[in-house]
């Protein structure tokens, strides 16, 4: 069954890493899914909600919905993003009889990526091959809101030469937190500091994860600290796209 | 520096600042996370106890006041007097008002976080009363003179070597060793002899229960029955969200609370008092005196924070926080640190003294999931956010940053007008892949660096790639 699927980019693919997108497309189509990129999304309006700018991420929801609602599903290449349309939308809207139905109608049908390929298409990489040795960390927001857990870890199993090495402490924040880690920089830089050593001490090649936000926060700690771990989005792999750059190198 | 003068920010500073705070953190919270994921696993149906827990506190907290006056009539029936407060000053007098009837010189006080929130040390030393802390962890803070900076280990934030070296300065027969048994040895020498003396003893409840008007008390020292049974007088202090309807609904909980607290299936020493000595027994205080305390509760429940009275005061959210890990519980500047510190404090202390704990928390989730009542921790912190906005106390520069940015958002076009300018414009501060300082966003790159976008955003080499 073909089915027509909105991807939806997050703010933070669109602006730095456009990869992310084109392996989400290119995954999916893999899938069989017909892939459309809606014009008229740009951010889910989730800084808003998190800051307590409640009339903001209104208006940035109404958009993102009503960019969305004509497609069959939603997939995003990010739990958190995903969370928030899943989980928080429709809170969003409990007392607006005029939008909670469509608010509802776009949250059952939004998925984070890796669960979509693998809980609904019941999809698998295959022909992918990456020699390397990889640790995952799981990032919060899809981790707790939606669940996502073994969908990545069995979606990256369907790649030849990967290799898995746990971190310690894999379920534990990595102090990004959104606008958390410039309020509280010192803070935020003493939790990714611990989770830097923690990839560090597995001796893998390739940190993975499913948000662009915490990769950017570790991949940055583990630059700065001169450590030689390469990170990319697991859509990346998964998708055969595994030999281009990682987050932070020239491309 | 002072808890109360600083800022959050400040505070956070300078104790991530002090790597002795952070080994006396990381001991005792680690241990407590490790003991209680044990814990959990071996409990049949965690996840329903959980719910069946949480149950239990909506239902109370529902019909609060028909709990409140059968714990009343009850408690009166078995012989002690109750008293209402409706604030926190208010119940300090009450307390103070029996102390001073009875003649009291001395008290000796189980520790009880909501003495803390109330200020009832303070009080006390105030009144001219002396006052001996017999929770081993409360006896150290009060040699240092110092707060709780934990609501299960109020000393968590010492090391046993702080704790040795305190000892032999302030102990009358100084002691010599660094083991934990010397030590604790020399504080039962130095708190046996001074509790025995006390006047009246003081202690909070864990829970009240309704159908009896008993008191339940628990500690692993066994501090609380050696305060409270010798002195003539007794005095509960009692949050009016402790009240649980009977006796297995006090059990269901008390085996949540140990396990959460600190992976023990049972906390060492519980007590269940029950009025007054009686005639014929052989001990136990002549009077007994229980202050039911509001201060801002009934208030939260009228105020969307109903969920935050299920607290049971386990501690789990912020042994499992990795704020506080780094941090500890003084930085947070109020009586109740961690997740569930950081929701309380804007009750006692009013929001605006205290609105940037609601955004220390990357809002990970980490708390919800280990809170044995699950209380949606992340979402009530995310109405302080909100009520802070409403209100006009966020800074300026966040309410403009955002506001020009949503302004921006939600025009599609503008928008990917600014996001390709945006990435053009930070082509040119890169090296490499990375740029290592980038304007406005110092916070980040002091401690890390930032990935060079790519020169062109997804939505302009998307729509490239559709042309062709
Ligand atoms: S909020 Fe939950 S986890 Fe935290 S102290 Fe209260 S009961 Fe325990």
């Amino acid at each position: 069954m073909t089915q027509e699927v909105a991807l939806f980019v997050t703010c933070l693919v669109d602006l730095m890493r456009p990869r992310i997108g084109f392996a989400a497309i290119r995954a999916l189509e893999a899938a069989g899914c017909d892939v459309v990129v809606p014009e008229g999304q740009t951010c889910c309006g989730q800084p808003a909600l998190n800051s307590g700018d409640r009339a903001h991420a209104v208006a940035l929801a109404k958009q993102t919905i009503a960019a969305l609602e004509p497609y069959d599903a939603v997939v995003v290449p990010s739990g958190s993003c995903a969370g928030t349309i899943r989980c928080h939308y429709p809170e969003i809207f409990a007392g607006d009889a005029a939008w909670l139905p469509r608010a509802q109608a776009v949250a059952d049908k939004t998925w984070e990526i890796m669960a979509y390929l693998d809980q609904v298409r019941g999809w698998k990489p295959q022909g992918v091959t990456v020699e390397a040795k990889a640790t995952y960390h799981d990032s919060c927001s899809g981790l707790r809101e939606l669940g996502i857990k073994a969908q990545p870890r069995r979606l990256l199993r369907g790649i030849d030469g990967l290799r898995f090495t746990p971190m310690e402490g894999e379920e534990t924040c990595c102090g990004f937190g959104g606008t958390f880690c410039v309020k509280y920089p010192a803070i935020s830089n003493a939790i990714v500091g611990e989770k830097a050593d923690a990839i560090d001490a597995t001796g893998a090649d390739l940190l993975l994860a499913g948000d662009l936000g915490c990769l950017m926060n570790m991949a940055g700690k583990l630059h700065r600290k001169g450590s030689k771990v390469r990170a990319y989005h697991a859509i990346e792999l998964i998708a055969g796209m595994g030999d281009g750059p990682a987050i932070g190198e020239e491309g | 520096m002072s808890a109360f003068t600083a800022s959050f920010k400040e505070r956070a500073d300078a104790a991530l600042a002090d790597p002795i705070l952070k080994i006396a953190v990381e001991r005792t919270a680690g241990t407590a996370e490790a003991k209680r994921g044990i814990a959990v696993a071996a409990f049949p149906n965690f996840e329903a106890a959980r719910t069946r827990a949480a149950a239990i506190k909506d239902h109370v907290i529902a019909h609060l006041g028909a709990y409140l006056e059968q714990f009343e009539a009850q408690a009166i029936a078995a012989g002690a007097k109750v008293h209402w407060a409706s604030t926190a000053d208010e119940a300090c007098r009450i307390v103070i008002d029996i102390c001073k009837a009875t003649g009291a010189r001395s008290v000796a006080r189980s520790k009880s976080m909501l003495g803390e929130e109330i200020g009832l040390p303070h009080a006390l030393a105030e009144a001219g009363i002396g006052r001996v802390e017999t929770d081993l962890a409360e006896h150290i803070i009060q040699l240092a003179d110092e707060r709780p900076s934990h609501i299960i280990w109020p000393a968590m934030h010492k090391t046993r070597e702080q704790v040795s070296a305190l000892f032999k300065a302030k102990h009358r027969l100084p002691h010599q060793e660094e083991t934990i048994a010397a030590m604790a040895e020399s504080a039962r020498r130095e708190l046996r002899t001074q509790m025995l003396g006390a006047d009246v003893g003081i202690s909070g409840a864990n829970f009240l229960i309704a159908d009896t008007g008993a008191v339940c008390t628990v500690t692993n020292e066994g501090n609380a029955e050696l305060s409270l049974v010798p002195p003539r007088v007794h005095i509960v202090t009692a949050g009016i969200e402790k009240i649980v309807p009977s006796m297995p609904h006090a059990i269901h909980m008390l085996r949540m609370l140990a396990r959460s607290a600190t992976g023990a299936a049972l906390t060492q020493y519980t007590t269940f008092y029950t009025g007054p000595k009686r005639a014929g027994d052989r001990d136990g205080p002549e009077e007994m005196h229980i202050v039911l305390v509001d201060n801002g509760r009934t208030k939260m429940r009228e105020e969307g924070l109903a969920e935050m009275l299920r607290c049971i005061r386990c501690g789990a959210c912020m042994n499992h926080c990795v704020v506080f890990r780094q941090i500890g519980g003084h930085a947070y500047g109020g009586t109740y640190p961690g997740p569930m510190g950081a929701v309380l404090t804007p009750v006692l202390d009013g929001l605006p003294q205290s609105r940037d704990l609601a955004h220390a928390c990357t809002l990970n989730g980490k708390c919800q999931e280990v809170c044995p009542v699950r209380i949606p921790l992340p979402t009530l912190l995310k109405g302080w956010r909100e009520k802070s906005w409403r209100e006009g106390l966020e800074p300026t520069s966040m309410r403009w940053g955002l506001g020009i940015w949503a302004w921006v958002a939600t025009r599609p076009r503008l928008y990917r007008l600014g996001t390709g300018f945006a990435v053009r414009a930070m082509q040119m501060l890169g090296k490499r892949g990375w740029i290592g300082a980038l304007p406005l966003a110092g916070g980040w790159t002091r401690h890390r660096d930032m990935p060079k976008p790519a020169p062109q955003t997804f939505m302009a080499q998307y729509r490239k790639a559709q042309r062709k």
